[in-house]
């Protein structure tokens, strides 16, 4: 197999050439959009493929591009990039199919589409950058790409929250452009480095690091949904279902808390931080996020939104896994950013799906629509028991190494956590799996039509990733699970 | 060096025979106008040739040398700012090619050409002179050029807003005036070499101070701006762009020279000038998130803009004035792009839905999309959002405050960032917005020829910004900030 040097880049440009093509081409021209779309997801596929085989046989990608005087532009392919691309990748290509069935006949699609892509390649580009700068070049991508998905709708409801939506995510950018400069003043670089870049300057100036790690965490925190910027989330859950399983899955929140694990590990690096004193606090602070969203979301009548605030919750593990400090832990959270990711991306579909086909978007509404859609609904089941913890679904994996990770720590309240939030999980969602399979319908809707009728294009995406959800926890062990890789990772960043 | 073909030359005075061959021929006054910016375009890519190889340039007008004849001198600064207006001048040429093509329009093509290529020999005057006077005859021929396009589209708020501006502009060329004519009884020179060997005196602050005061009535800067959003904003699109992205940008490189030549007395002055930049942050953020129209809005981020210059400049004091500089320099070179582009837009956003009032554009049925597509790249790097030149230029800002502690700088810079986003989100969430329609959407109305030129501004300003390194170093040749310390 030849070498390629540019192959992230190529990576790169696969979902980010597509979208100006995609704005250019007329509206009716559907199948030609299907046919663009599917194949630059298939090829990205691929090419993230042949990036991580290259990667886990240790070749180095770097490449660099001055933009400044000192200050560059760099993509790096390291294992931590590959694992959050390669979700990225996969989703990307499920959701496109799952897009393409669900705005069949909707309006300004050569627009969505477009801004999918650009969505896309900002998460791409997230996972690789080399650096905090460039980091943040595509992190604002992301928050201008993803506006126009949002509300592509247009729905009148969603205009009075939008002003609290474009505050929460543009602050968020502009803290972290200071944030940014202020690691660049600082530390004289904005480098990814296992190991952090500061800790001479933690040895000369503690209350600035300390500083300029509130200030990070806190725009990172804001993707992230950490309590208490999480508020954003739940509005923008009047997105298209598409582009809600997406957010939710791979592209937004997913963004922050990757943000989070480079500048915990690579920025500041593990010992220095903890050195610092601020991993306790920000444990104890995804501590709280994870149960805050939790309590929300029992309370939720409105499907998406009880979703959501499981996302705010959910996503918290993950930080939770960063900041406990120990490798074990760090497996948990890295295993988690993929295995919620899959998890949530099945029930952000199924949702989609009960919508179309049923008209049901209320759990009070969700009498019966197991009978209904039966597919749909096994999908969104295993995902619901998954996000549980019951083994040997994908979140166990997850839940079980972070409790391991929380004693190796001597963080022993983790484990009530962990325990608090399973039991309140399960309030919420086995109420939901309960209405769809064992009430009866007929009390609910009168005159329902018999057999809703979505396209298998809506139907195949949700069982795809159920099926994943299974196989990565069922098959954790197996060489290239996320669990494997996530060993790879943690093993460079703990520079064992 | 041959006197007689030299590129400066033709820089200045390509644009002043094509201004008169316009007058005289009417009909031809298109042609004649595309040609000469093309032939002026032309020239300085010549003369940036020549500065990329050999450092700056001097050529002695009639063989004269300074101080007793004219020089004509190109450093990288200047030749920057001379691809910035023919380049840009060129693109918006183009689109006002097509925004003059009405029935009803005769007298304004008759006119724009041949003011607007006399502003553009003022403006090249300005970037190759190398004395106070000469900077003061430009300075005039801008003014009486800029005026003229300011009332071609002939409506009485253009001809208010227009004679408000003369007066302004008058007041400031009289101001400089008068400090030239300081300068000269204690120096008795007027080039850039004598102003560096003058004495500094009480006299010669004055004359400072004068001088300054008239530059930055003429770049609108707060609160000085009095005159600018009317003009700006009640102007022809093309007229608004050339205006708001060129004009403003020559009374603040001629402010940028004369401190580097004359440097401020004293570190207050430098902070009272970037608490005017702040005044116009803070003033002209409040008054576009109140404008209820969209030229006016984009005429009111000029005010922001310039304001947000003059912090650039104060960033550092007096220490880091040179860094300052370059920083000032990439938000000019940011600015005079995009903001070209967001005129051009808004005024074709004007003529598809019919009007440009804020509040009802997610009402039209007709959508201009690519227009609206080339405002909000205008806006991205207007705002300073990665990776445009815009962002590039507030990051050199707030890097250099931080350094030199400075942190009421960057809260300034970041209130405004905020500002920005949310006046320009009043106009692009309309753009997004379908519910208030009443009637069948028409959108995706596919190209249009007349977007082109708007469109390859905006993807400029953003494209620029992976440039900015090479930038930098080009405008560095020859010293304009004095030699590095």
């Amino acid at each position: 197999m030849m070498d390629a040097p540019l192959l992230p880049l190529f990576i790169l440009m696969t979902s980010l050439l597509a979208a100006p093509i995609l704005f250019a081409l007329p509206e009716r021209s559907a199948r030609l959009r299907t046919g663009i779309n599917l194949s630059m997801a298939a090829l990205k596929v691929a090419l993230v493929g042949w990036l991580s085989l290259k990667v886990s046989q240790g070749v180095i990608y770097d490449l660099r591009f001055e933009m400044l005087p000192g200050l560059e532009f760099k993509l790096q392919a390291d294992p931590l990039a590959i694992l959050f691309i390669a979700l990225s990748a996969v989703l990307w290509l499920i959701t496109t199919v799952y897009s393409v069935g669900y705005l069949e006949h909707g309006p300004h699609r050569a627009r969505f589409f477009g801004f999918f892509s650009l969505c896309v390649a900002a998460t791409v580009g997230i996972a690789m950058s080399g650096n905090l700068f460039t980091f943040l070049l595509f992190y604002e991508l992301l928050t201008l790409a993803t506006y126009p998905l949002v509300i592509h709708r247009g729905d009148v409801f969603f205009f009075i929250d939008w002003g609290i939506y474009v505050i929460y995510t543009l602050a968020g950018g502009l803290v972290l452009l200071l944030g940014t400069l202020g690691l660049w003043v600082l530390a004289g670089t904005t480098d990814f480095v296992p190991g952090g870049v500061l800790a001479d300057v933690v040895a000369e100036t503690p209350l600035a690091a300390k500083l300029l790690f509130v200030v990070l965490i806190g725009a990172l925190g804001v993707k992230a949904a950490l309590f208490p910027f999480h508020a954003w989330l739940p509005i923008a859950m009047v997105a298209p279902a598409p582009v809600s399983a997406l957010l939710h899955a791979v592209a937004v929140v997913k963004a922050g808390a990757f943000g989070i694990m480079r500048v915990v590990y690579e920025v500041f690096g593990i010992e220095t931080a903890q050195a610092l004193g601020v991993t306790v606090p920000l444990a104890v602070l995804a501590g709280i996020t994870i149960i805050y969203g939790s309590l929300r979301a029992i309370t939720q009548d409105d499907i998406k939104k009880r979703l959501a605030y499981s996302t705010v919750s959910q996503v918290s593990y993950i930080t939770l896994g960063v900041a406990l400090a120990s490798p074990i832990a760090a497996i948990g959270a890295l295993a988690h950013l993929i295995h919620q990711g899959l998890m949530k991306i099945t029930m952000f579909m199924a949702a989609g799906n009960l919508a179309e086909g049923l008209g049901v978007k209320r759990v009070s509404q969700m009498d019966g629509v197991g009978r209904a859609m039966p597919g749909t609904m096994l999908a969104f089941s295993l995902a619901a028991l998954g996000m549980i913890g019951l083994p040997p679904l994908a979140g166990f994996v997850s839940k079980w190494y972070l409790a391991q990770g929380g004693l190796e720590a001597g963080q022993d309240w983790v484990i009530a956590l962990l325990l608090g939030s399973s039991l309140l999980n399960a309030i919420y969602f086995l109420p939901m799996l309960h209405r769809a399979w064992f009430c009866d319908a007929a009390a609910q809707r009168d005159g329902a039509p018999g057999r809703p009728r979505i396209g298998w294009m809506l139907a195949a995406p949700p069982i795809t990733t159920a099926v994943l959800v299974l196989v990565a926890g069922g098959f954790a062990n197996a060489p290239f699970s996320p669990l494997e890789w996530t060993r790879f990772i943690v093993a460079i960043e703990y520079q064992e | 060096m041959t006197p007689d073909l030299d590129p400066m030359i033709l820089a200045i005075f390509l644009p002043l025979f094509g201004a008169i061959a316009a007058f005289m021929l009417p009909r031809a006054a298109a042609l004649i106008g595309l040609v000469t910016l093309a032939m002026t375009t032309g020239a300085v890519f010549w003369l940036a040739q020549r500065v990329l190889a050999s450092g700056a340039v001097i050529v002695p007008l009639g063989g004269w040398g300074a101080p007793l004849g004219i020089d004509l001198r190109a450093d990288g600064l200047s030749v920057a700012m001379l691809l910035l207006t023919s380049a840009v001048g060129f693109l918006v040429s183009v689109a006002a090619l097509d925004s003059l093509k009405g029935a009803d329009q005769a007298r304004q093509r008759q006119y724009f050409w041949p003011l607007w290529l006399l502003l553009l020999t003022g403006m090249n005057g300005v970037y190759l002179s190398t004395d106070i006077f000469n900077l003061y005859v430009m300075i005039e021929v801008i003014a009486l050029a800029a005026v003229g396009l300011t009332v071609l589209s002939g409506t009485k708020a253009a001809l208010r807003a227009g004679l408000e501006y003369m007066y302004a502009s008058i007041l400031g060329a009289l101001l400089f005036l008068m400090g030239v004519g300081f300068v000269y009884m204690q120096a008795g020179r007027l080039d850039f070499a004598g102003l560096i060997a003058a004495e500094p005196s009480a006299a010669m602050s004055a004359a400072l101070a004068l001088m300054i005061v008239g530059l930055l009535l003429k770049t609108a800067l707060f609160p000085l701006h009095f005159w600018l959003p009317a003009a700006h904003a009640n102007a022809t699109a093309p007229a608004s762009a050339l205006l708001s992205g060129l004009v403003v940008k020559a009374a603040l490189y001629i402010f940028l020279r004369l401190t580097t030549y004359m440097p401020l007395p004293d570190e207050i002055l430098i902070t009272l000038i970037g608490a005017l930049g702040a005044g116009a942050v803070l003033w002209g953020g409040l008054q576009a998130l109140r404008a209820e129209r969209l030229k006016l809005l984009v005429a009111w981020s000029t005010v922001v803009q310039i304001g947000l210059i003059f912090i650039a400049f104060a960033r550092a004091g007096q220490v880091g004035l040179a860094e300052s500089w370059k920083a000032a320099a990439l938000l000019i070179l940011a600015h005079g792009v995009a903001k070209a582009a967001m005129f051009l837009a808004a005024g074709r956003i004007k003529d598809e839905i019919g009007h440009d009032r804020i509040r009802d554009l997610d009402r039209a049925p007709v959508r201009p999309t690519l227009a609206q597509f080339t405002f909000a790249l205008a806006a991205i790097s207007l705002i300073g959002l990665p990776p445009s030149l815009g962002f590039i230029g507030k990051w050199s800002l707030m890097e250099g405050a931080m350094a030199a502690g400075y942190w009421h700088w960057v809260a300034i810079t970041m209130i405004g960032t905020f500002m920005s986003v949310a006046y320009f989100s009043r106009v692009l969430s309309a753009f997004l917005r379908f519910d208030r329609v009443r009637a069948p959407v028409g959108e995706h109305q596919g190209w249009a020829l007349a977007d082109a030129a708007p469109l390859t501004l905006a993807l400029t300003a953003i494209g620029l910004g992976l440039m900015a390194a090479p930038i930098l170093r080009f405008i560095e040749i020859g010293y304009p900030f004095g030699a590095a310390l």
